[in-house]
This record gives structure tokens, sequence and C-alpha cells, in this order.
């Protein structure tokens, strides 16, 4: 594990989102409870849009071009859409969001 | 054998568990250690028991119920005590204390400094009748704090709440003002912290929520009244802050033991000095720092086992937290953050305020948070701790251990709590009672409702509400045709929902999925917008607008494009600009490199292709030319579309083009179910092309044509009349109340054609045409909407919220490592 501090918890609002920027591309940071985050590509399988600008509700987000809805746990499309986006251990530590960067320097040098 | 010398430090409830171990467990026969006790307190009392200060603040109980030691059981067994005074110094070299009236050597310590309350280094924090709430001095001076005089206490957690409730129980004028937006975020979820609040408002405090204090201000030494960013003032001759506490660490950090959060111990409770164990609130253990009595009881007994040579470990457990806040019943139990694949189960009676909610994991029960009945708790806390397999009972596993095999939730039972006297239909002025009357006379179905009461027969709006009550009424007899529900998360319509939140007033969100039963926690991307705006329209003063129930382009004040970039739109006041604002236009689109500059539909110019974290910027630089927002992307005011009048045309009859600016000057900055789009064309030769608009005016020689309903998108409708009116001023005023009505009453996401079609043009006329004290009666609400929302976002923005436009960090640097 690689886990690097991306910032504070409060720094994301409450069920809104935030981006981090990486060479395999932006993850979207969720922040779906006071004290809950999940990380997972901030891009839609769909049309590309940006997740982290959707509607978070329970532990899922709604992109915000079409409303495919994804569950923040497995990363799976809900409903009739067919599709997964990947996701990123993430953890909170005395207020700090620490992300595990290992998948992600993986998919880079790969 | 000898005696060896043990100092404690703190009489608390901690250390008092200690003693309780060494000097009743026979400490003299089984472990072979005699202990010289030593008790420093800088209080001046012995060990009472913490946790009851509340009930001796709000008089149920005395000082005297609540001490644990009394003077008789110390000198029973031998303990020496220095009550009143705080040790100076701990000497680890020499193995001696240093206090005031004399320095005491010891071979063991026992470190037991508890917290202390976190003051908030306000302007005018040491000011008299500034205090904390800790101990019993500070509940002396709340005590004394009497009838009729105003408290003001800072902070929303449990302790905070118990004092505000004390205070309000002994007849004082209590606001609780809290930053967050929900009480006692960190044990309750928003529901149930709801359910909380208004159970202490129905007790008389005041509870202001995202409220940040600025500064206290004070008269003659003495506080006088907290001061809050807006500039707002809350008089009071008292002020508790009670915003959480931090262990005390000085005196250990002094001495030179390893101190994090709190002071460092292992699982024998063995600081990074072996002579020296500590116990408490100022320890941390394991990254983890405590509150809760029973971890504190379990340390106790560990230290006490430590110095009497015995094997011991302490052990962090997973916790529950059974909560009596000042009456209200509150449970909650292990975890509700991290982790993945957690599913939630939400029971909710509205009729009898519980709320209960359980967090699942891999067949097994993680979390539950309760409010209002809270009998099943050991019973969920029970299953948390051994893991058990839920699977099987998962359908019923809410309803607890007695009830296996029960119904769902009752969706009838928000409209069941109604009274009697609740508003059903506001057209005609019928309440639930005389519904239920007409009912039970033998009214048995929608069509003899309205014959007899005349209730749903005017708007219909509220017609889902009447079949709910023929339902509850009728029970079985009853067959309802259902009306949509607005997602998975309710079984109640748009229209339900709006007369509840009004006839029901809920303020808030979590008022709404509490009080209508929602099924999940806290909605979806279909009704969170719904409902927010819905609250918006309905209490602009009270409820507070949520960007994270807005969909994208609202939140960010920009239109979304394809590619994840943005367009941007000025206004420009009826179409009219001149070179300043052109040349400011230009600039920024060199400025941000925007690939396309496009002229609308709508009299305005669109800038295409903006990256997210340029919008402030860019709003910045507009705004400085006087640019304000077009609220091109939003469910509210977009143009006003003119031709030019009597200004320059020859055909012209009226100032079109002044109108269409006086128009979209009231109008700007309002939210509506949908967007509204507006026209004023000069003559009926209609260059604003007004026939097509959401309204449309048309100027004659005589005054003015208004028309409403039209569309130009997905469906092309041309408007209707809804009046003449002779001067502008009227026009005004129809126009505005027309809006207001729309804004009351419309299901969110219908065009004003489509509302006019399930209300009647003819009931919208007879409320802002013909009833001018009704119109009147909107246009005042329109603008006390207005006087909130009447503000350029854009500047707002970009004065104050910069951040959430850009990454939260940048991991493009690291990465290349």
């Amino acid at each position: 594990m690689n886990w690097l501090d991306i910032g504070a918890v409060d720094d994301i609002p409450l069920r809104g989102a935030r981006i981090v920027k990486t060479k395999a591309g932006c993850v979207a940071v969720f922040r779906t409870d006071v004290e809950e985050v999940f990380a997972a590509s901030n891009t839609c399988p769909h049309k590309a849009g940006p997740l982290a600008e959707g509607i978070v509700h329970g532990q899922k987000v709604t992109c915000p071009l079409h409303n495919w809805v994804f569950d923040l746990n497995t990363g799976q499309a809900q409903g009739a859409d067919e599709g997964r986006i990947d996701t990123y251990p993430v953890r909170i530590e005395t207020g700090r969001i620490l992300l595990d960067a290992t998948k992600l320097l993986a998919r880079q040098a790969a | 054998m000898s005696k060896q010398k043990l100092v404690i430090i703190g009489a608390g409830m901690a250390t008092g568990r200690v003693l309780e171990h060494l000097t009743d467990s026979g400490a003299d026969g089984d472990s072979g250690v005699d202990w010289d006790i030593t008790l420093f307190n800088a209080e001046p009392r012995g060990n009472y028991n913490r946790i009851m200060l509340s009930p001796v603040l709000s008089g149920e109980k005395t000082y005297e119920d609540i001490i644990t030691h009394d003077e008789a059981w110390y000198v029973e067994r031998g303990v020496t005590c220095r009550f009143g005074e705080r040790v100076m110094q701990i000497d680890r070299e020499a193995k001696v204390v240093r206090a005031p009236n004399g320095d005491v050597p010891y071979d063991k310590l026992v470190l037991g400094t508890g917290s202390d309350p976190f003051i908030i280094p306000l302007p005018g924090h040491d000011l008299d009748g500034v205090i904390a709430y800790r101990d019993l001095e500070d509940t002396q001076k709340m005590m004394e704090t009497g009838a009729g005089k105003r408290v003001v206490v800072i902070g929303g957690g449990l302790l905070g709440l118990e004092a505000a409730a004390g205070m309000a129980a002994r007849g004082a004028e209590v606001t609780v003002v809290h930053i967050m937006g929900h009480l006692m975020e960190r044990q309750l979820d928003e529901a149930a912290s709801y359910l909380l609040k208004t159970s202490l408002e129905k007790k008389g405090i005041t509870i202001r929520l995202m409220a940040n204090s600025t500064a206290i201000l004070g008269e003659n030494g003495h506080v006088r009244a907290l001061q809050l960013d807006g500039g707002e003032e809350l008089p009071c001759d008292l002020l508790v802050m009670a915003v959480g506490i931090r262990p005390s660490v000085t005196l250990a950090k002094d001495a030179g033991l390893a101190v994090g959060r709190g002071v460092h111990v292992d699982d024998q409770l063995v600081t990074s000095d072996e002579d020296i164990l500590a116990v408490g609130e100022c320890v941390e253990h394991d990254g983890a720092v405590f509150g809760l009595v029973a971890p504190l009881y379990d340390q106790a007994k560990v230290a006490a086992q430590t110095l009497m040579g015995q094997q011991a470990v302490f052990m962090q457990k997973t916790l529950s937290t059974k909560l009596k806040v000042t009456g209200c019943d509150l449970f909650s139990a292990g975890d509700f953050a991290e982790g993945e694949g957690r599913e939630d189960i939400v029971f909710r009676d509205p009729a009898r305020g519980i709320y209960k909610r359980l967090v699942i994991e891999n067949d097994t029960l993680v979390g539950a948070v309760m409010y209002g009945d809270t009998a099943d708790g050991n019973w969920f806390f029970g299953l948390i701790k051994d893991g058990t397999d839920i699977a099987e009972m998962r359908e019923t596993l809410i309803f607890g251990p007695a009830f296996q095999g029960g119904s769902p939730a009752d969706p009838l039972s928000a409209v069941a709590a109604l009274p009697l006297d609740a508003e059903i239909c506001g057209c005609n002025g019928i309440c639930k009672g005389k519904i239920v009357e007409a009912i039970g006379a033998g009214s048995g179905d929608l069509a003899a409702v309205r014959a007899t009461t005349k209730a749903s027969a005017s708007c219909g709006t509220c017609t889902g509400l009447v079949e709910q009550l023929l339902e509850v009424t009728l029970g079985d007899d009853y067959a309802a045709p259902q009306s949509a529900a607005i997602c998975g998360c309710t079984d109640l319509s748009h229209e339900d929902v709006r007369l509840l939140i009004r006839t029901k007033e809920l303020k808030s969100q979590p008022a709404v999925w509490q009080e209508l039963g929602w099924t999940t926690p806290n909605g979806c991307h279909v009704c969170r917008p719904a409902v927010n705006f819905y609250l918006i329209a309905d209490w602009p003063v009270e409820y507070q607008d949520d960007p994270q129930s807005r969909f994208i382009n609202e939140r960010k004040h920009a239109n979304i494009q394809k590619d994840g970039t943005f367009s941007v739109v000025p206004r420009m006041w009826g179409g009219i600009t001149n070179a300043a604002e052109l040349r400011a236009i230009a600039d920024a689109a060199d400025k941000y490199n925007v690939p396309t500059v496009k002229v609308t539909g709508g009299q305005r110019i669109d800038l295409l292709g903006v990256k997210g974290e340029d919008l402030p910027a860019m709003w910045a630089d507009l705004g400085r030319a006087g640019l304000v927002s077009g609220h091109a992307y939003s469910k509210g005011l977009r143009t006003v579309k003119t031709c030019v009048g009597t200004d320059h045309c020859r055909f012209g009859t009226q100032d079109s083009t002044g109108l269409g600016i006086r128009l979209e000057r009231a109008l700007w900055g309002s939210w509506t179910p949908h967007k509204v789009k507006l026209g004023v064309s000069g003559c009926p030769r209609n260059c604003a092309e007004a026939t097509c608009k959401d309204i449309g005016i048309v100027c004659v020689d005589s005054g003015y044509q208004i028309g409403v309903g039209g569309a130009a998108g997905m469906d092309l409708k041309e408007i209707q009349r809804l009046t003449e009116v002779e001067t502008e001023e009227e026009a005004m005023d129809v126009i505005i109340a027309f809006v207001q009505l729309y804004r009351e009453q419309a299901k969110y996401l219908d065009r004003i054609y489509k509302w006019i079609d399930k209300v009647s043009l003819d009931w919208t006329r007879e409320r802002v045409v013909d009833d001018i004290e009704e119109r009147a009666a909107l246009v005042a609400r329109f603008e006390l909407s207005q006087s909130i929302y009447r503000r350029d976002p854009w500047a707002d923005e970009a004065k104050k919220a910069q951040a959430k436009y850009e990454p939260l960090a940048d991991l493009t640097l690291e990465a290349a490592e």
C-alpha cells in the first residue's frame, strides 16, 4: 500500500466530490457522509462524463451528463446500464483523506 | 514489605476507579504491595460522577447526590488528599511531584489529568460570563443565571445540548449556535439529528445551524452578545462554550513523556516512563483518545492490575452509545463510515417520531442509529459485536427481535399523522377533519369528496392526499388509483410532497425525509433537486439552498458541455449591451482561450469551452465590467427578449425594451420549477417572438397583452391570453404574481404550459388577475424570496468558493518519482 495524504475531509462538501489529478487520469473523491469517502475514476464509461460533478446520494453517484448511476463500493453501473468504473482504496485518518496510489502508479507504469 | 509510595494526579472517574481496585481488592493481602497513596486534585473536592452534572444543572439532582467518594471514604482507606492544589511539575529524575504546598516523592505515579474544555480564541473569550461546561464551578455559574436570562451556547454536541436543556429547564432563554449543518454530527445522522432538533425546539430552545461565530462582545468587562459572521448579534447574559475537549497533557509534556494527542500509553497503561501510568481522558492508546466512561473503567482496572504486578491487557472495544439528551432517547453503535460493500436499511415512523437506520456489510450488521425508540439497541449492538450472520432475518431485521415477519413501513403514516386541522386543499381552504367527516358520512370516492367538500375540486394538486385520506379512513374498502411517486425513495407524488411541506411546515431536507417516510438515507438524484426547490420556494428565509442537491449546471453556475468544459453566458438586460461590456467579454475570451463565441437566441453572448477551474477568475473579470450571471444554466429566469419598441421603431406602440429590462431586473435570480423565458414585443408584428415564450407580452396602443404557456422546445406551444392590462405597472404585478404562483404550485420540471394544462388557465387567472388581494400577496411573497435570491451568484462564488472549482490534489508530480 502507498497511502498519500490528499487533503482534509472538510475540503469536500458533504454529499459532494472533488477531483485528484493523476498521470493515470482524474480520480474523483466522493464524500458520502460526515466521515465517509470513496475514490473512483472520474470518467463515466458511457460518454466520459465527469462523475465528480454528479449528485451524490447514499453510496452512489449519478453522472451529470446522462444520469448513469454507479455504486461507489463496487464501481458497478446500476439498473439497466452496463459498465464499471475503477475504484481505489481510500480512508480517513484524523480528518485527513488518505488515498492508496498503488494501483494508480501501476497503471501508469504499464 | 515496606510501603510503596503512589501518587495520583487528578481525582476523576478513572483514577477513582483505580483507587477502588487498589484498596478494595485486598491490596494488603493478595498482591503483596501496600500503598502509601497521595491524591492530588486541582478542583477543591474529590471524585464525583461528572456525567451527572446535567441533572444537577437541570435541578433533578444536587451535588451531594452525585458524590462518588466522600471524605470518610478517603479517610477509611488512608488516602492523603491534596484537593484544590494544582501540581506544578513532575521531576522524573528525583521521582518527586512538585506542588504549591510541598513536594511528594513517588515510586509509582498515575496521571489522571483528564481533559480541558477547548476554548475558541474568539475576540472577547476572556470576558466575564464566558464559561466552559466541564466542572461543578461551571455548573454553579449556570445555575446562578436563572429564569428570564439569555444564554447562548456555542456547540451542538452532547455537552452543549445538555447545558442548553438544563438552562432551558431553569427558565432561561437559550440559543444554541452550531457551526455544522446538524446537531451531534459525530454520533447521529441527519435524520436522527433533525428529530432531536425538533424536540429541543419544542422545549423553547432556539437552534442556529451553520452559524459561524466571529466575536464575543462585552460591556464593562461582561459578555453582552455573540456576533455571527453575517454581523448579527445574539444578546446574552451568559455564554457557554461547549465545543469539545482536549486531553490535558501539559504536565506530561513538560515532564518529557511521549505525548501525541494524549499521553501515550501501552496495553498496560504505562507511559514512556515505566514508573508512570496514565488513565482516562488524558490518554492516547493505539491512536485513539477516549471520552465515554466504559473504556475509562476498563483502563482503570488494567492500570490497577499493572500496579499490583498482575498481567492485564487493555483492549479497545466496539462501543455503543445510548444517550438521553434531555428526555430524547438516542442510540448509536458501531461504524457508519469507511469500508466497502455497505447497505442501509432505514425505518421511519413519522407519526411516532421514530427513526432507525441499520448499516449492513457482507450479511452482518456493522452499525445502528436509533432515535425515539431505542428498546432494541442492545440487541442490535449484540449482533454488531458478535458479527452474527443476518442474511436469514434481513427482511425483518429492523423491526427488532420481537418482530419477525412484520409488514413493511406504512406509506400512509404521514397522512395519518396529520392533525385534523391541517389544510389539505389550499384553493378552497378545506382541512383534513372536514374531509374525514365527509368520508365518514358516506363520500366513498374522490368524486363524492369533491362534490361534498370541494376539496381537490379546483386546481387538483391535492388529489393524491385526498385519495390517501380515503384510503386511511376506509381501509381496504378503498382501492386508490396510484398517483406517480417522485422516485423510488418515496410513495408520495410531487403534489403530495409540496402540500405536506407546507401543512407540516417542513423546513429542511432531513425533515422531509423523516416526516414523509423516505426509504433511503438521503434521497437520490431525482428527488433531491425537486425537494431542494420546493423548500426554497416555500421557505425562502428559513431554508438554506443546498448546492449538493443541485444538478451540476446550477451548482457551478455554468452549462456543462459534452467534454466536461463549461459555457459562460453573461446577462444582457433586455438584450441591450454596450461597447465596454463587449470589450470585457472579448478580453475574457482571449485571456481564457475560449474556443467558441456564439450569439444565442436569447439576445446575448455565449462563451463555450471554458475550463472548470477558470470559471471563478473569469467571473471576477467579467464582474469588474459590471456583467453578472445570465443564469443560462438555471431552472429560473433565463432571458427577457425584447424589440426596440418606441425608442427607435416606427411601428412601436410602447417602450418594450424598457419593460423587458424592468421585468428582467425584477425576476432575475429567482428559482422556478423549470426554466422561464420571457419576450416583450413592441407591436403585434412581434419581432421579439413573444408568442412562443413561457410568458410573452405583446404591446398594443391600448396597453399590454399578457400571454402565458408558450414554448419552443420539444413541444411547440403558442401562448394563451392571460389578460390585457393598461399600464406597465399592472403588467409588472400580474407577471410577477403569475411567476410566484407557478413557483408555489407547479411540479418540479414542469414548464409553465404543462402546469397550466393541469390546473387550467382560468384557475391561474382567478388568482393573479381577478383577485387583487391575492395578486398583491403573491407579489409580496415573491419580493420576500427575492430579497435573498436576487443577487449575482458569480460574484459570490468568485469571492469565496474558488476552491471547489479546483482539484483537491495534484498527484501528477508525485507519480513521476
